[in-house]
């Protein structure tokens, strides 16, 4: 089984970072396992991780008050969930539940931030790959907002 | 194509399936001897409702049976929703085929990226179709799906047995979903990450709405697919079907006549024009 620093090393969100930088994220996490239909995190909760989905599926959702959950967005092997950790005042703005058991790296988000704050390289290419995927979910919202399927092409 | 490209040719209604709320497939035979010509992947007919209106319908299957047609038609408006009220037995006309086909069988052994959104996979499922009957042609094949909502799949029976099939990765995603929905949720494009395909030796056919398209190229070269690899089906309104009325016209194409099918490269500098 990989350790963690390897598991993140195989991910295009950390590949500009030098060994020391992984070295150093490696360190802040931890394996987690979560059952199907669990919890992984919860909207208005303190936003305590970054997580890394090694296995498994996540959904992001929101609670509609007369119409049940929407699931926003589907978040599978390879990909990160949950932003909050990095924009103040750190808290989860959707629930996040695993939808089958599902395998993450949880990155202790303070003490990401502690060594961003040590290192702005490191804060830096943090930010960057943030940025970028967070770029795209805004897009790709956007353009699921049109409804495009809703009437013929 | 048989005789004059106005003349519809009869056919009749021989049986109907219910794909979803507003969508049905349909099987046609001729009645009487003459037939329209064979229809390839990519290419669409001009379907007749007597007395209101014709519309142009891709292929949506290829029966070995010729002469029956099969086509899926989603109710939109006066002449789609006719069509699909018309009983078994009931008799439309038939023109066509138009346009061109989908280069499915000039690229042997390339890998195949197909992505469809909504009713665009009709027009994909006869590609799917080919490449399974002669699989060994090509190498990896994979089919990215993208609709509305899970009460919007079409082609239930197809997808589950493309999905169990392991020579190809068929994918679906939906926008919306509701809570006990377990697949992917989010944009086509994002399924990208789950299509298994090296970019130089990869062709590429989208169909669905435009804007989707649009993403849908974008993700293709980004992931290093090239250019001219990269076919798109325009369908734009049209009445003629024979590059005479103009509706269909994309800057200096009809997509009637030229089209639907188009290499990317010919499209690429109208795409995000509004309103052309
Ligand atoms: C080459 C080609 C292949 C097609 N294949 C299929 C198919 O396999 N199955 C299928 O269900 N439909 C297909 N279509 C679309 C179909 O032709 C239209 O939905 C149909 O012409 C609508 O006619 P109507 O009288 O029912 O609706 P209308 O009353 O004419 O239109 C209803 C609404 O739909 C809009 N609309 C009509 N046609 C289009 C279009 N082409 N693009 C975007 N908006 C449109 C109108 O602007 C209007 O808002 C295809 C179109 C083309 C050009």
């Amino acid at each position: 089984m990989k350790n963690i620093k390897e598991v993140l090393s195989d991910l295009s969100f950390f590949s500009d970072m030098s060994d020391e930088m992984l070295e150093f994220i490696a360190a802040c996490g931890q394996n987690m396992h979560f059952s199907p239909d669990e919890y992984v995190g919860r909207e208005s909760g303190s936003a305590d991780y970054l997580f890394v989905i090694t296995k498994g599926n996540i959904a992001v959702q929101l609670e509609h008050p007369t119409k049940g959950t929407f699931t926003i967005r589907s978040l599978h092997d390879g990909e990160i969930a949950g932003f909050s950790w990095i924009i103040p005042p750190y808290r989860m703005q959707f629930d996040l539940k695993a939808r089958e058991h599902t395998s993450v790296v949880a990155l202790d988000a303070g003490c990401v931030r502690k060594k961003c704050e040590e290192d702005h390289h490191l804060g830096y290419l943090m930010m960057k790959q943030s940025a970028i995927i967070m770029n795209k979910r805004l897009e790709d919202t956007r353009v699921q907002l049109m409804d495009i399927y809703s009437g013929r092409v | 194509m048989n005789g004059s490209p106005w003349n519809p040719v009869l056919y009749k209604v021989s049986s109907k399936s219910i794909e979803n709320a507003d969508l049905l497939t349909f099987e046609l035979d001729p009645v009487g001897d003459e037939a329209i010509d064979p229809i390839a992947p990519g290419q669409f007919n001009m379907l007749y409702a007597f007395g209101i209106g014709e519309i142009p319908i891709s292929v949506s299957s290829i029966l070995p049976s010729y002469p029956t047609l099969v086509h899926t038609i989603q109710d939109v408006g006066r002449v789609s929703k006719s069509l699909i009220q018309l009983p078994v037995g009931d008799i439309i006309g038939v023109r066509g085929p138009f346009g061109p086909e989908w280069p499915v069988a000039q690229v042997k052994s390339k890998d195949v990226l197909l992505i469809a959104g909504g009713v665009g996979l009709c027009p994909l499922r006869p590609v799917i179709e080919y490449i399974l009957d002669h699989r060994e042609q090509f190498g990896e094949v994979n089919v990215l799906f993208g609709t509305r909502h899970p009460d919007n799949i079409i082609y239930h029976r197809d997808i589950i047995s493309w999905q169990s099939d392991p020579s190809i990765n068929f994918q679906i995603t939906v926008d919306h979903a509701f809570p006990s929905w377990r697949g992917n949720v989010g944009v086509v494009t994002h399924l990208i990450d789950k299509a298994k395909f090296y970019p130089e030796n990869t062709i590429s056919f989208l169909c669905g709405p435009e804007v989707m398209m649009r993403f849908g190229i974008y993700a293709c070269l980004d992931a290093g697919i090239s250019e001219d690899m990269v076919y798109l089906s325009m369908e734009r309104n049209m009445k003629c079907a024979i590059g005479l009325c103009g509706h269909c016209q994309v800057g200096p194409y009809f997509t009637c006549k030229d089209g639907a099918v188009f290499p990317y490269t010919m499209m690429k500098p109208y795409l995000n024009i509004s309103e052309l």
